[in-house]
C-alpha cells in the first residue's frame, strides 16, 4: 500500500473542505442548465422551504418545478450515487488490499447490469425488484472475481484480480447484451442506462435508491479502522483479534449492495471508486479512518461536478456521465497502477 | 467524524422525503407502444374551437357550414384528456406552442394546419420546408430543460429512453407519446389524435380520409398484377436487419399481396425486423428491390460481390425510395404508396 505521512485521524480542515466542495457542487448544479433559474431566486426558494419561513422567489410555478422535480433531485441522485461508488472503491481497496479495486473494474458493475437489465426486460424498472436484481447480478459478479483470483494461487499479485474482473466484466457485459439484442423493444431505454445517466430524476429515483446506500454506507464507515488493520496484513490482522472473514464478508456485502443501489439508477459510471478514494489519499493519507468518509463526501461532490460537465460540454445535447468518468479516470487509473507497480 | 457522516446521510435522507411529498405523478413503467391506447383516446373530443383557430392564425381549410357547426361546442372541448403512449394527459387549452420532437409528427402537425403553433422541431425535421427553418432540437439525446426553455405548452415525442414524458408532465408541461406506428390505422389515430389534442378534429378526419382515399386509388391503380411479386426492401445495406410483412412497411408492400423475402428468413420467427446475411438475399433472388439509399446509384448493387446476377440487379429491377418517406409515419404515406405503385406498374409493363 503506497503511503505517504499516513494521518490517523480525520482531522477538521480537510472534512471541512470536502463538505465545502460538495456544496459548491450542489449549488452550481441546481443554477445550471437550458431553463432560466435566477441564482437569487433559487437561494431564495431554498430559504422558503426551511420550516416557518416564508419568503417569495419571484419564480413562475413552471421554474419551480424545473427547480424542485428536476434540478434537485438530480442533483440529489448524482450526489448519492456518487458516494456510493467512491465509498465502495475505498472498502474493496481495503478488503481486497488492491489500490486497483473498483466496482467497475471488479466486474461487480458488470453484474449489476446483468441484473437490472434482466429486471428492466422483465417490467420491473422503477420498483425495489430493480435494485435487489442489481444487487444478485452484483453478487455474483464479486465472488466470481475473487473465485477466479484465487485460483491464480500463490504468484498472486495485484493485477491478478484486476484481471479476473476484466474477465467477470466481460462475460457479464457480454450476456447483458445477448438479453438485451433479444429484446428489441426495450433496446434503447437499456441502451440509454448502460452508458451511465442522471438525465431524467424524480424524487421516486431518490427514495429508491437511498436506503441501500445509506445502509451500506453505515456499514463500511463503522468497520474503517478494522479496514486499517487489514491492511497490514491477513495474519497480523488475526493476531490482533480481527474476525478477519467476517469483516471481509460484511465490508464487501455492504459495498457490493452500494454498487447495486447505484448502478440500478445510474447505470454503469466507472472508476469513480478509483479516482476518489486515490485522490483522498494522495492528499491526505493512507488512513482508511480518513479515506472512508471523505470518499464519502467527495465522491457525492465529483459526480455532482460530473454530471454538470456532462450537460454543458454539448448542450443542447447531454454527454452520458459515464464518458465523463471515464475520460478522467483511466488516465488516473494509469497513474496508479505505474506507481502500485513501483513500490511492489 | 462518525455524527459527521450520519449527520451527512440523515440531511440526505431528510431532503429526499420532505421534497418527496411534491405532487409525483405515477410513474408509467410502460413506455412500449400501445395502440389500443391511442385508439380509444382519440374518441374523446369533438371539435375545434373557433378561437383556438383565430387566435394562432391558423387558416382552416373547413367550408363555412362547418365552422358554425364547431363553434356551438367549442366550449365543451378544452380541458381535453388525451392518451398516448405514456398514458392519459390533460390540455387546459388549445396548444398555440407545439414542440414536435419527431419528424413524422411535424408533418402530421402541418397536414391538419397546426404547423404555425410549431415552435420547435426535431433534427430530422425537413418537410415541409418550413419546419426545417424552426429551432431543432436533438430528440435521441434530449436534454429536457432545453425543452423547457422553449416554453412550450404541448410536446410531442415519439420515443423516450429516458424518462423525459415523466420529466416534463412533472413540470406541468403535457406531453404526448406517440411511438412507431404498427398498422396503417395506427397511423391514422395519432393523425386525429393530434387533431383532438389542437383542437383541429375536423382537419385531421378530413385528412385521414384524404390518406386513405390517395393509397386505395395508388392500390386499385396496380390492381391484381403486383399479387405474388417477391421484393426485398433494403432498409439497412450494412447490416442487412430487413422488415418482414409483419412490419408496418412490410405491411405498404402487402397492400399490393407482393410477397416479402424476408418472412421466410430462418430467425424471422416473431421478429419484425430480422437480420439476414447476403448470401440469404442472393439465394432468395427476389423480383424486386426497394432501397432507400438516398444517392439512387444503381452500380452498388451491381457491384456487391454475387448479387450482379440477381434477377432484380440484372434486369433494373432496383427502385430507389425517398428514405424519409419510407420510414416516417405521417401524411406522405400516400406518396411512399403511389412510389411503390409506379415501380410496380413499370416492373410489371
Amino acid at each position: 500500500m503506497i503511503a505517504p505521512a499516513a494521518s490517523q485521524r480525520l482531522r477538521p480542515a480537510p472534512a471541512m473542505a470536502a463538505f465545502a466542495m460538495l456544496a459548491v457542487a450542489a449549488v452550481v448544479s441546481v443554477i445550471t442548465g437550458a431553463a432560466d433559474l435566477p441564482v437569487r431566486g433559487v437561494v431564495l426558494e431554498v430559504v422558503d422551504r426551511i420550516p416557518l419561513l416564508e419568503v417569495d422567489s419571484g419564480f413562475t410555478a413552471r421554474q419551480r418545478d424545473v427547480l424542485w422535480q428536476l434540478r434537485a433531485p438530480r442533483m440529489v441522485i448524482g450526489a448519492v450515487v456518487g458516494a456510493a461508488l467512491a465509498v465502495a472503491g475505498a472498502a474493496y481497496q481495503g478488503v481486497f488490499r488492491n489500490p486497483l479495486a473498483d466496482p467497475y473494474l471488479l466486474g461487480v458493475a458488470a453484474g449489476a447490469g446483468l441484473g437490472a437489465t434482466l429486471a428492466i426486460i422483465t417490467g420491473l424498472a422503477s420498483t425495489p425488484l430493480l435494485p435487489a436484481a442489481a444487487f444478485a447480478g452484483a453478487l455474483v459478479a464479486v465472488i466470481v472475481t475473487y473465485g477466479l483470483a484465487k485460483l491464480g494461487g500463490a504468484g498472486r499479485t495485484t493485477a491478478t484480480l484486476i484481471l479476473a474482473g476484466v474477465a467477470v466484466a466481460s462475460f457479464f457485459t457480454a450476456l447483458q447484451t445477448y438479453v438485451q439484442q433479444t429484446s428489441s423493444d426495450t433496446v434503447r431505454e437499456v441502451f440509454a442506462w448502460i452508458l451511465g445517466r442522471l438525465a431524467t430524476f424524480g424524487w421516486s429515483e431518490v427514495l429508491l435508491v437511498v436506503p441501500f446506500v445509506a445502509v451500506s454506507a453505515a456499514v463500511i464507515v463503522a468497520h474503517r479502522r478494522h479496514l486499517d488493520v487489514l491492511a497490514v496484513g491477513e495474519g497480523e490482522a488475526a493476531a490482533l483479534g480481527l474476525d478477519v472473514g467476517r469483516v471481509r464478508v460484511l465490508v464487501v456485502l455492504a459495498a457490493t449492495l452500494a454498487t447495486a443501489a447505484a448502478v440500478a439508477v445510474a447505470g454503469l459510471i466507472g472508476f469513480v471508486g478509483i479516482i476518489v478514494p486515490h485522490a483522498v489519499r494522495l492528499l491526505t493519507g493512507a488512513s482508511y479512518r480518513v479515506i472512508v468518509p471523505l470518499s464519502l463526501v467527495g465522491g457525492a461532490a465529483f459526480l455532482v461536478f460530473a454530471d454538470i460537465a456532462a450537460r454543458t460540454i454539448v448542450s443542447p445535447a447531454e454527454l452520458p456521465i459515464g464518458v465523463i468518468t471515464a475520460f478522467f479516470g483511466a488516465p488516473f487509473f494509469a497513474m496508479i497502477l505505474a506507481r502500485s507497480r513501483g513500490a511492489g | 467524524m462518525r455524527r459527521t457522516v450520519a449527520l451527512l446521510l440523515v440531511s440526505l435522507a431528510l431532503v429526499a422525503t420532505a421534497c418527496g411529498d411534491d405532487t409525483q405523478p405515477a410513474n408509467d413503467t410502460s413506455f412500449a407502444g400501445d395502440a389500443a391506447t391511442t385508439t380509444t383516446a382519440a374518441a374523446t373530443s369533438t371539435a375545434p374551437p373557433a378561437d383556438a383557430i383565430t387566435t394562432s392564425g391558423v387558416e382552416t381549410t373547413t367550408s363555412a357550414l362547418e365552422t358554425t357547426t364547431t363553434t356551438a361546442v367549442a366550449a365543451k372541448v378544452f380541458p381535453i384528456t388525451v392518451g398516448s403512449d405514456a398514458g392519459p394527459t390533460t390540455i387546459e387549452a388549445p396548444p398555440v406552442r407545439i414542440a414536435a420532437l419527431s419528424a413524422t409528427h411535424v408533418e402530421m402537425l402541418y397536414a391538419i394546419g397546426a404547423g404555425e403553433r410549431v415552435i420547435a422541431v426535431d433534427l430530422f425535421s425537413n418537410h415541409p420546408a418550413e419546419a426545417a427553418t424552426k429551432p431543432a432540437l436533438d430528440s435521441f439525446n434530449l436534454n429536457v430543460e432545453e425543452v423547457i426553455a422553449t416554453d412550450p405548452d404541448l410536446v410531442v415525442l415519439s420515443f423516450d429512453p429516458v424518462g423525459a414524458v415523466e420529466a416534463l408532465e412533472a413540470v406541468g408541461i403535457p406531453t404526448l407519446l406517440l411511438g412507431t406506428a404498427t398498422t396503417l390505422q395506427s397511423s391514422y389515430d395519432q393523425m386525429k389524435l393530434l387533431g383532438s389534442a389542437t383542437g383541429l378534429e375536423a382537419e385531421a378526419t378530413q385528412l385521414v380520409e384524404q390518406v386513405a382515399a390517395d393509397i386505395d386509388a395508388a392500390v386499385a391503380a396496380v390492381g391484381d398484377r403486383a399479387a405474388g411479386i417477391t421484393y426485398y426492401h433494403e432498409a439497412d445495406p450494412f447490416t442487412f436487419y430487413t422488415p418482414t410483412s409483419e412490419s408496418f412497411i412490410g405491411q405498404i408492400y402487402g397492400l399490393f399481396a407482393m410477397e416479402n423475402i424476408a418472412d421466410a428468413a430462418p430467425d424471422a420467427a416473431g421478429q419484425t425486423f430480422p437480420q439476414l446475411t447476403p448470401e440469404y438475399i442472393v439465394d432468395a433472388d427476389p423480383e424486386m428491390i426497394f432501397s432507400t439509399d438516398p444517392s439512387g446509384d444503381v452500380t452498388q448493387y451491381e457491384q456487391r460481390e454475387g448479387w450482379g446476377a440477381m434477377q432484380a440487379v440484372a434486369s433494373g429491377d432496383v427502385y430507389f425510395l425517398d428514405p424519409d418517406i419510407a420510414s416516417r409515419w405521417g401524411p406522405r404515406l400516400a406518396d411512399l404508396v403511389a412510389a411503390i405503385a409506379t415501380a410496380l406498374i413499370d416492373h410489371v409493363g
